[in-house]
């Protein structure tokens, strides 16, 4: 894909430089992006990071290994609980480690969902990572004295480093903290999505029995993979938490685990360049559509429920046009400008492979 | 004929019944080292159940399986490539949304060292192995030649080509014991020339068990052929020696030959 078409050879035929390449030149880019606009926009920035994480383990788990997952939100909800909880101390430590035991706490998690998960398919793991997201909410209330109950967890997050100077805007410093955490989760996923463990998921993905044949073993495979996404989804919710400044149930509803699902689909299965599309997409158009219903005067009962109605328009649009999603999209676009056929799988072929490991030549 | 004592697979008194009825009826044989044996019967003998015995897909009611002169008593399909064996399938089960060489770098995996951990860090390690298993399976291709449908996925190429990324991915794990599931089935005379020439190559490197429905092949490449009959071994022996046994004659040879209608139910993938 584009943004990998750099020469094979030399330092860039090296994995990790290359992916370290791309991130580096990306951190720049948002740096600069973060410190030219205003403290809302820094804010909404520091949203599309932790969805970015959220969802680009998402991407990993359904697009790469084909299962699918209605109980990411729920992950996230562990993630930030977990940073509550934590930081709520009189010594909290570095946030680094916090977001670490962030990832650590979920990925256990992960493992027993995932655990269970192996044994299920399609619909039937549907069903039961949504009644996951369902349930755990749940627990909070029951729990209340640990978890707050409705309300909640605050979370105490601390300001801005002082080397920055007494105005600069939290906002700012949050977009950063969210943003590096996407930027090394998109490293990390690449990483792996083009080595033989990406290789791996695809294999199991696309035919179980011919990939145990081959001496992979499926189960451990797929538990491994829903491991890898509930840790994403662990540091999501962490990041969550700390730049909401709270933990409460209510953010982490079934609407949460599906949008997450939507942004995965929007920006194209299996893709992490389409994660991004996807994570942006789930800030901007609730914001897009909130402006428009004020413009337009509508009354609340529209209001509220404008921006369920633009997802699954967009959705159904977006399936319509470019089924592989956005990126999907964009790589056709790309293929048609250099004048190639676009090596496209067929259009009822709801799977794409990971753009990140498209082989050269 | 000498029964060597440490063959490559030997399966001893196996029988496999599903409810009440009998697929496979104390059925013993074994495969040598470098030697190529076929399985013939006519449909319905039990020739694909055998070959999913071998391959732990499905668990024998009783009798042994000895891999190497070990005996294997709870294999799982997973073990396989570990225990050397590679089996290629009726219905070819490659990997629709990978490329062909990717697909035949599955295959290669058995000869990757890089962990999990090296992976994800992107290390130089992982990239040397990945280099490694790409320059492995693009020999493969090309042993087979198709090294240029490398970067195709298996779905835009003619049957006969997905045959050979198929076989490719079988044959680059270098097993010891390679099973071929009716690697005939759908290829042209020329095709079948080219794949009887192949087999004849692998003689001596793994030991090779194949299943088919063409005599030909069979008669031409193999250097001992077992012949199934409703669940039983009625004869074994070389070519010539089946080719005149009376018992093979009234059950197999003097039918209809068909060279395509093995039953579907029996595919492991079906």
């Amino acid at each position: 894909m584009a943004t990998l078409a750099l020469p094979r050879r030399g330092p860039f035929a090296s994995t990790i430089v290359r992916h370290l390449t791309v991130a580096v030149v990306g951190g720049l880019v948002l740096l600069l992006l973060t410190s030219s606009v205003n403290a809302y926009r820094d804010f909404q920035i520091a949203n599309v990071g932790y969805y970015v994480v959220a969802v680009a383990g998402l991407t990993v788990l359904t697009g790469l290994n084909g299962q699918i997952s209605l109980g990411h939100g729920a992950l996230m909800m562990v993630g930030a609980y977990t940073a509550a909880l934590i930081l709520d101390r009189d010594n909290p430590p570095p946030l680094v480690v916090v977001l670490v035991l962030c990832v650590v706490v979920t990925a256990v998690v992960g493992a027993i969902v995932g655990a269970a998960a192996a044994r299920l398919r399609g619909p039937y793991l549907a069903g039961a990572t949504l009644a996951f997201a369902v349930g755990l909410p749940g627990l909070t209330s029951h729990y209340a004295g640990t978890f707050g109950g409705d309300n909640g967890l605050s979370v105490f997050t601390s300001p801005p480093p002082a080397s920055l100077g007494v105005d600069f805007p939290s906002e700012r410093w949050q977009a950063w903290i969210t943003l590096a955490a996407a930027l090394v989760t998109l490293v990390l996923l690449a990483n792996l999505a083009s080595s033989r463990v990406g290789r791996s998921f695809r294999a199991v993905r696309d035919d179980e029995v011919s990939a145990e044949l081959a001496g992979i073993h499926v189960a451990r495979t797929q538990v491994l993979a829903f491991v890898v996404s509930a840790a994403c989804a662990g540091l999501a919710g962490g990041l969550l938490a700390v730049v909401s400044g709270q933990a409460t149930p209510g953010a982490f509803s079934v609407a949460l685990s599906l949008a997450i699902l939507a942004g995965a689909v929007l920006g194209g299965l299996g893709s992490l360049a389409g994660a991004v599309y996807g994570a942006v997409a789930l800030v901007a158009l609730p914001a897009i559509s909130s402006n428009a219903s004020e413009r337009f005067d509508f009354g609340t009962d529209v209001k509220s429920n404008m921006p369920l109605l633009v997802y699954g328009a967009l959705l159904v649009i977006v399936m319509l046009v470019a089924p592989q999603g956005l990126q999907g999209g964009v790589r056709r676009l790309a293929g048609l400008l250099r004048g190639r056929s676009p090596a496209q799988p067929a259009r009822n072929e709801s799977v794409t492979e990971v753009s990140v490991t498209e082989p050269e030549g | 004929m000498t029964v060597a004592t440490q063959a490559a697979l030997r399966i001893d008194n196996l029988t496999v019944r599903f409810g009440g009825l009998v697929a496979l009826d104390a059925v013993s044989l074994w495969v040598d080292p470098g030697e190529v044996v076929g399985v013939i019967g006519p449909n319905g003998a039990g020739k694909t159940t055998l070959f999913n015995v071998a391959c732990g897909f499905v668990r024998p009611t009783t009798g042994s399986l000895e891999v190497r002169g070990t005996p294997q008593r709870r294999l799982r399909p997973h073990q396989l490539a570990r225990l050397g064996i590679a089996r290629t399938l009726q219905g070819l089960g490659l990997f629709p949304h990978i490329t062909c060489l990717e697909n035949v770098m599955v295959g290669a995996d058995r000869h990757a060292r890089a962990g999990f951990t090296t992976a994800l860090l992107g290390l130089p390690r992982s990239d040397r192995d990945e280099a490694a298993l790409r320059e492995r399976s693009m020999a493969m291709l090309q042993e087979l030649g198709v090294a240029e449908i490398a970067g195709r996925l298996p779905a835009s190429l003619p049957y006969p080509l997905q045959k050979r990324v198929a076989l490719a991915r079988a044959l680059v794990a270098e097993p010891e014991i390679l099973l071929l599931d009716e690697p005939a089935s759908g290829l042209s005379a020329a095709e079948m020339d080219d794949l009887a020439e192949l087999i004849r190559g692998l003689r001596g490197r793994m030991a090779v068990m194949l299943v088919e429905h063409h005599m030909d092949l069979v008669m031409s490449v193999c250097d001992r052929i077992v012949v199934l009959d409703f669940g039983k071994v009625i004869a074994t022996g070389t070519p010539a020696e089946v080719r005149a046994d009376e018992r093979v004659l009234a059950a197999y040879l003097g039918d209809e030959v068909d060279a395509t209608d093995e039953s579907m139910s029996e595919a492991p993938d079906a």
